[in-house]
């Protein structure tokens, strides 16, 4: 065989997926950076085509942008934490379970990822609104005396995107115990340990590798999460991704929302990467 | 009063009785196999012993103590996994220290024990490497280690020895031998393997469908097998179809042969047992002969295939330095008057 052959036929291989890579994703995001340079004149609603970083000074310095990356971020935390104390016990329960039902509890939590998200959240918004179910079971409790709404609050866009997110928590630690030997948890069980100690010293740190990359997916997707927060919270608690749609689609300052939108990638992009690079020098050593 | 005591120990799942029945009494000090092929019950055996299977019905006793209701983590046995189920995440130190940490014991005097055990294993080089990063012989020392360190009254071994290569696999059978005697750990091993128990055991438990067929010494199981299912599972043997034809022989394919039976009645039918070291070849004489078939060297001795009136034989002869007989030959066969056993037909073994 000739030796350039073996070189050149990874490239050719991938070269579909690259171009495809390429053209649908490195384009669109290449001229929404350059739009995120040119200015927008707000007498004539006309876009200049020139270089400025007015735009991100914006961005960076105004405190209403402020509050928004805030909340976006505090949310996707919030979230994060939620689905690891829900997703990760989840997991192991699950993991526990015999068949069939460990295949059939394993759809239900599966399940919500086959239903579309608006469809999910608009089932969400009926239960949450002063008329809704939760307004009502909540006063038949006797918990509050008067209708309540968790529409447009923190706390219903919370639960929303718990919901939502959960399943990938699920999957990504249920991936780690797949690994798990049962007869290391036996080990540690006839050398003395409790049941609980068994949890906390030999299963947690051997499937924290998936909980932290089930962290990542779901803290990304809350930080870029549009239909949720844009139906429970609304205009009234808006994130990045909606407000990054409202100056596209209502002031029409496409360059404003082309900075919002590049600078919601960078600072998730730098959160993600010095997270992996925490896990990776954690845990490399030991997974490898 | 025996040390451990385990007595009329059952065990069903479901419609599957893995182990019944099973009584044995184990001795201070003692080196205890259970042999058998899988699916004997030897593994839920271990199992019970361990605290990991409640059994069905029986109980288990340690100096007296009923052990069979109390939990894993009270019973302070060392367990040693098959697949060594060392912590990934813990470093060979931390892995041994694990089991003293569970008792309370002191950071330093748990350092000392720790130190003393990886020494004992002639691991102190690895303290700090994670399982990963060792190969099988040296994980099979951590999880040795692990499970001595607590200095447990009993050692459960699961086939400890069986993801070993063979070379491995017997140096380990010897180090593992010597430091048990040297500990005086009572010992338990569960093994599919006959030469595995037959060179560690002080006494060998063969056991068939969860039932203990016989327990016996390595020497004494080797050379007076209780049926032929042990005969064939202990070491390589000859076995035969025969029928008793007088108080002092029996036939084998119309060939009379003169045996020791026990005195049972002309025209039963019984198994014969011929050890292929028992079979002595020499130059064509008087009696029995074969026709060479097959010679297989060994290095130490060489494995003969015989096409005998007996049927189809197995010989072994020490290797002398002097050429095997070649194929073809026709060799006399003799063998001490001993070493053909007389053994019962049981009627549910094809």
């Amino acid at each position: 065989m000739a030796d350039p052959a073996p070189a050149r036929s990874p490239w050719l291989l991938s070269a579909p997926g690259l171009i495809l890579f390429a053209a649908l994703l490195g384009a669109p995001l290449i001229l929404t950076v350059m739009l995120s340079f040119y200015q927008f004149d707000y007498s004539t609603g006309g876009i200049q085509p020139a270089f400025s970083l007015v735009n991100y000074l914006d961005v960076l310095t105004d405190s209403y942008f402020h509050r928004i990356f805030g909340r976006t971020f505090g949310v996707a935390l919030l979230v994060t934490v939620i689905c690891i104390l829900i997703g990760a016990p989840e997991a192991y329960i699950l993991n526990r379970m015999r068949n069939p039902w460990k295949s059939i509890f394993l759809l239900i939590v599966i399940g919500p990822l086959l239903i579309s998200v608006i469809v999910r959240t608009l089932g969400w918004a009926l239960l949450f609104g002063s008329q809704g179910g939760i307004s009502t079971a909540l006063q038949w409790l006797g918990v509050v005396d008067e209708p309540v709404s968790l529409m447009f609050t923190m706390t219903g866009m919370t639960i929303a995107l718990v919901h939502v997110l959960v399943p990938f928590m699920v999957l990504a630690v249920w991936a780690s115990l797949q690994r798990l030997d049962p007869q290391v948890e036996d080990a540690a069980l006839t050398l003395g340990a409790s049941q609980a100690t068994v949890l906390r010293r030999i299963v947690l740190p051997q499937v924290m590798p998936g909980i932290l990359s089930g962290s990542l997916i779901v803290f990304s997707l809350t930080a870029s999460a549009f239909a949720t927060p844009s139906i429970i919270g609304g205009r009234r608690l808006k994130v990045v991704a909606t407000t990054a749609y409202d100056e596209y689609l209502s002031t029409l300052n496409w360059p404003l929302g082309a900075a919002i939108a590049i600078v919601l990638l960078v600072a998730t992009a730098i959160v993600i990467m010095s997270y992996n690079r925490l896990i990776e020098r954690r845990y490399a050593r030991v997974f490898a | 009063m025996s040390f451990l005591r385990l007595d009329s120990l059952t065990k069903q799942f479901g419609d599957f009785l893995a182990v019944d029945n099973l009584s044995l009494d184990i001795e201070q000090g003692e080196f205890l196999s259970l042999l058998g092929p899988s699916g004997c019950g030897k593994t839920t055996t271990l199992q019970m012993i361990a605290g990991l299977h409640v059994p069905s019905a029986g109980t288990i006793e340690l100096e007296g103590r009923d052990l069979t209701r109390v939990a894993p983590n009270k019973r302070g046995l060392g367990i040693v996994f098959q697949s060594y189920a060392l912590f990934p995440h813990m470093t060979a130190a931390e892995n041994i220290a694990f089991g003293l940490e569970m008792r309370g014991i002191a950071k330093a005097e748990r350092d000392e024990r720790v130190r003393r055990a990886l020494d004992q294993v002639r691991l102190s080089a690895f303290a700090e490497r994670h399982p990963k990063a060792m190969s099988g012989g040296q994980r099979q020392r951590v999880a040795l280690a692990r499970a001595l360190v607590i200095e447990p009254p009993v050692l459960l071994l699961d086939e400890p020895l069986s993801n070993l290569d063979a070379k491995l696999r017997e140096e380990m059978q010897l180090e593992l031998r010597i430091l048990q005697q040297k500990i005086g750990v009572t010992t338990i091993l569960v093994t599919h393997d006959q030469s595995e128990a037959l060179s560690m055991s002080d006494r060998i438990v063969v056991m068939e469908r969860g039932r203990a067929v016989q327990v016996d010494t390595p020497l004494a199981l080797y050379e007076a097998p209780g049926n032929a299912f042990v005969s064939g599972f202990v070491g390589k043997t000859n076995l035969m179809a025969g029928e008793i034809a007088g108080p002092e022989s029996l036939t084998v394919k119309d060939v009379q042969l003169s045996a020791d039976h026990g005195g049972l009645a002309k025209g039963t039918a019984v198994r014969v047992s011929l050890r292929p070291e028992k079979i002595v070849l020499s130059d064509v004489g008087d009696g029995l002969t074969a026709k060479i078939g097959t010679a297989v060297f060994h290095g130490s001795h060489w494995l003969y295939t015989l096409d005998a009136p007996l049927g189809d034989l197995i010989a072994v002869a020490p290797n002398t330095g002097a050429p095997p007989w070649p194929s073809g030959t026709q060799v006399s066969l003799s063998w001490p008057r001993s070493a053909l056993l007389v053994l019962p037909v049981e009627a549910d073994h094809g």
